[in-house]
């Protein structure tokens, strides 16, 4: 067997870093080839397999190279890997991590921690064996990974007498259904682990192979990323306010960013320009950043955004919506239920969602055959067709398009338990306001007074709050003491009933233009807001009884006046009479009120509490700016 | 270099994740190389400040010297210091010599358990390295641990891409590993790109040997070694097939597996 202690030794640079991760069914030698592929390369701690060799020998059992990774006792004993092990390789100026992954059904949801650190991936098969479900789950759930870099090695040769026809029948039968995900295998290499075959050195054994070794195929693996070329996306991770400098954070997803450009926020629609990179210990400061880059900026202006935003230029804007349609495989404890609360996390924006419709389970064996049945749930390991509901509008992509934010995670309780990638979006109610809205705001023309600098002055945020309910339950009542009470501080509050709009603004609708005249005043409430000022509105003109002949339901009503205002916070009460349920998830709830002050402090304590209302206006009132 | 700046990016995006996520969050400094990078990745991340506590779970073996570089740095970069110390141990003369996984336990997993306890941080990071010690290879980069501080390594949660376990029951708490995919070779590549300053036990300072790890004194030995400036040092481990922390005593046999599962860094 060929050593090359020198050669790892040689002090080359290393010109990159690579992950990749070692995939395929259970027994099919996974351990066995990276224990084997440390030390045909002398890569292994010196006294390692001595070690090992002692531990074996003393518990009677036959010397494995699987022992040398399979860390824990519990492993060793069964023989089996339960948890990815990150170890590390340097071979040829490229400094390697190396993710060993169970292969065991149990243990899928490791794999998958595994593979997605991925950049590449060796899939292996056993010759004897042949093709299994879980060769072929784990090639699926790579493609969703987003690996797509995959060279196939048909391992245990040697136990079917290296022999080229079985070889060929296991190429033939991979490479198809590889093809069916849009994977092209770079290379399918016959080897033998166990005995050294094709992994550091070419085996003697199957000179018919005129292809590469295991270990050669490694060095043609690309780091090389497109990233920096596609559209900018940049999710603001946090706002920083340590020192005098207002720093939003985030990392580059793709695309590239510099200094002076004009940037757009989805889904709020707020733009500015980037005034500074920010760096520690970098001089000078940088003036670009690209896809991948951790990065600190400043703006040229203050403006309200929040973690979850996605920045980009005008010229390239992410999706918008609160519906999506995408591939997700679940590894919960629980199985996915639909109408059931979950958290949707899409790069850092974190939303509570339901799934609302389950299209099909995908199965591994039959990618292709489209049985357009209804499923319940979705069980752990399993992979499905479904749509997603957002409760709040986000920013996204395609996975097709871009990689990173056109994947996303669900988180069930307090774990992350299931992944998916993003395949279409779906328009909501709301697209036609949400994109009217788009387009407002990219071309509002605006002063030097900015809505921060308002809110400094005012003592509070520009804000909506919306009273909902049947009608004479108290709701203009109370919306005049709010109003009454907060000029009485000083605040800058206004009043207003959207009946005042009908005869006027709205005097060529007719009854039936529900939209419409929903629209009209979401726009007037919109420019009210511009304003800076805190807006109290009642909705009894939308509804059917007392309003509009064809009045809407209130939560499409409050739906679609919070997409037009959007991204300024909107504060939603309901009242009523009777213990009835809200038809929307209300902030604020009130049966019957009868003491109006208590309700009128209630409403004052949950604009605080929103971070809408300053404690005391006047010497600086503190606002939460950023998150 | 640019493998390390995919290191650092990687880092801070992972610190700048915890400390958006926990509002009692912690860093464990022991003073050596590994996490004096990871000070130095955290001033990276928040442009200059530490905006958390340092703790420091003190066995009172520490070489006197790591005390008076932690006390420089602490000043110098204006850290919140919070030193721990299981303190009854000590009164009842726990020692290496009662055995070292009894003597680490009682003194670093019980003095940091200690800490947590009297602090209630939910969120403590480590500068744990994966290429370590093969339990820590199958580390997650946010790790949670249970009301007795234990790792259930049978039982991982997913960890997807940037997504990261970030919400855990009341009681419990999650370990932050921001450096499981740097070597020891990266830790002092870093340090030299960056021009951090480390302990000059790591150099050969006359006498033909340096320390390659630090620990307590009793427990920690130097190797013979002619490295004095970090291109040497990273000369001579491109050189090495010698574990790292071959100078460790409380690696033996399956110490770490045992010490990890019941909460030792």
């Amino acid at each position: 067997m060929a050593t090359c202690k020198t050669e790892t030794s040689a002090a080359v640079d290393i010109r990159d870093r690579m992950n990749i991760v070692i995939v395929g069914s259970v027994d099919h030698g996974k351990s066995t080839l990276l224990g084997r592929l440390y030390a045909d390369t002398g890569t292994l701690p010196e006294g390692k397999i001595e070690k090992i060799q002692a531990i074996c020998k003393q518990q009677g059992k036959e010397f494995e190279y699987a022992f040398l990774f399979d860390a824990f006792l519990e492993e060793q004993q069964q023989g089996v890997t339960i948890d990815t092990a990150r170890t590390f390789f340097q071979w040829a100026g490229r400094q390697y991590i190396i993710i060993d992954a169970p292969g065991h059904k149990e243990f899928l949801k490791n794999m998958v921690s595994g593979a997605a650190r991925a950049e590449a991936a060796l899939l292996l098969i056993d010759a004897l064996e042949g093709v299994r479900d879980q060769s072929k789950r784990h090639g699926l759930l790579l493609s969703m990974l987003g690996v797509k870099q995959v060279t196939v090695v048909v391992n245990k040769m040697d136990l079917v007498d290296y022999r080229q026809d079985t070889f060929a029948l296991i190429e033939k039968e991979y490479r198809a259904f590889l093809s069916q995900l849009d994977v092209t295998p770079q290379f399918v290499i016959p080897a033998s682990a166990k005995r050294g075959d094709n992994i550091a050195t070419p085996s003697p054994h199957m000179a018919w192979h005129t292809g590469p070794t295991v270990l050669e195929s490694l060095a043609q693996f690309s780091s090389e990323s497109e990233k920096g070329e596609q559209p900018l996306r940049f999710p603001l991770q946090d706002v920083y306010k340590f020192d005098a400098r207002r720093i939003l954070t985030g990392r580059i997803t793709s695309g590239r960013l510099k200094v002076g450009d004009q940037v757009i926020f989805s889904p709020s629609n707020k733009s500015a320009v980037v005034q500074t990179l920010e760096a520690f210990n970098v001089e000078p400061p940088p003036t670009q950043a690209l896809a991948g880059q951790s990065v600190g900026i400043t703006l040229d202006e203050q403006i309200f955004v929040e973690r979850g935003e996605v920045l980009s230029h005008e010229s390239s804007l992410p999706l918008v919506s609160t519906t999506f349609r995408a591939n997700l495989f679940w590894l919960g404890r629980r199985p996915l239920e639909m109408d059931k609360l979950y958290l949707v996390r899409l790069a850092t924006h974190e939303v509570e969602c339901r799934v609302a419709a389950i299209h099909r389970i995908v199965d591994a064996d039959n990618l292709s055959l489209d049985q357009q049945q209804t499923n319940a749930v979705v069980k752990r390991n399993e992979v499905a067709d479904v749509t997603i509901q957002a409760k709040a509008p986000l920013a996204f992509d395609l996975y097709s398009d871009l990689e990173t934010t056109g994947r996303f995670v669900l988180v069930d309780e307090y774990d992350v338990s299931g992944g998916g990638i993003i395949t279409e979006m779906v328009a909501d109610r709301e697209e036609t306001l949400r994109v009217e809205a788009r387009q407002r705001d990219f071309a509002w023309v605006q002063g030097d007074v900015t809505l921060a600098d308002r809110a400094k002055h005012y003592g509070h945020r520009a804000a909506l709050v919306l009273l909902i309910g049947p009608d004479t339950t108290g709701k203009t009542f109370l919306a005049k003491k709010v109003e009454s009470m907060l000029v009485a501080e000083g605040r800058h509050v206004y009043m207003l009933d959207p009946e005042n709009l009908r005869r006027g603004l709205d005097a060529d609708l007719q009854d039936e233009d529900a939209r419409e005249t929903i629209r009209r005043y979401g726009e007037v409430a919109r420019l009210l807001i511009d304003t800076g000022v805190l807006l109290i509105s009642t909705t009894n003109s939308f509804n059917p009884s007392t309003g509009l002949r064809a009045g809407l339901p209130a939560d499409q009503v409050v739906e679609a006046i919070r997409t037009l205002v959007h991204p300024a916070p909107v504060l939603t009460v309901y009242m009523s009479q009777e213990t009835t349920l809200s038809p929307i998830e209300a902030d604020l709830s009130f049966t019957g009120p009868e003491d109006f002050t208590r309700t009128t402090h209630d409403v004052l304590a949950a604009l605080k509490q929103k971070g809408i209302l300053a404690e005391t206006i006047g010497n600086q009132p503190v606002f939460q700016f950023s998150i | 270099m640019r493998h390390i700046r995919q290191l650092e990016d990687q880092s801070v995006y992972i610190l700048r994740e915890a400390y958006k996520h926990f509002d009692n969050l912690g860093m464990l400094w022991s003073m050596g190389k590994d996490s004096t990078v990871l000070l130095w990745l955290a001033r990276k991340a928040f442009f200059g400040h530490v905006p958390f506590p340092l703790l420091h779970v003190d066995t009172s073996y520490k070489i006197p010297a790591m005390i008076e570089y932690r006390d420089r740095l602490a000043r110098e970069w204006r850290l919140n210091l919070v030193v721990g110390q299981n303190k009854k141990a000590l009164a009842e003369e726990m020692n290496h010599e009662r055995g070292r996984v009894e003597c680490c336990t009682a003194l670093k997993t019980n003095g940091l358990k200690l800490l947590l306890e009297e602090k209630g941080y939910t969120g403590i990071i480590l500068g744990v390295r994966a290429d370590e010690e093969s339990t820590r290879a199958k580390e997650r980069y946010f790790s949670p641990r249970d009301k007795n501080n234990d790792w259930d390594f049978r039982d991982q949660p997913p960890e997807l891409w940037d997504q990261f376990k970030t919400s855990f029951p009341p009681g419990t708490h999650i370990r932050i590993h921001p450096l499981l995919d740097w070597t020891e070779i990266n830790i002092w590549e870093y340090i030299k790109l960056e021009n951090i300053p480390f302990m000059d036990l790591y150099l050969d300072r006359g006498d033909g040997t340096r320390y390659r790890s630090l620990g307590c004194a009793p427990c920690t030995f130097p190797i013979k070694s002619t490295a004095s400036t970090v291109d040497e040092i990273i000369e001579e481990l491109r050189a090495t097939n010698v574990a790292e922390r071959a100078g460790r005593a409380q690696d033996e046999g399956r110490g770490m597996e045992v010490l990890r599962k019941d909460g030792y860094m």
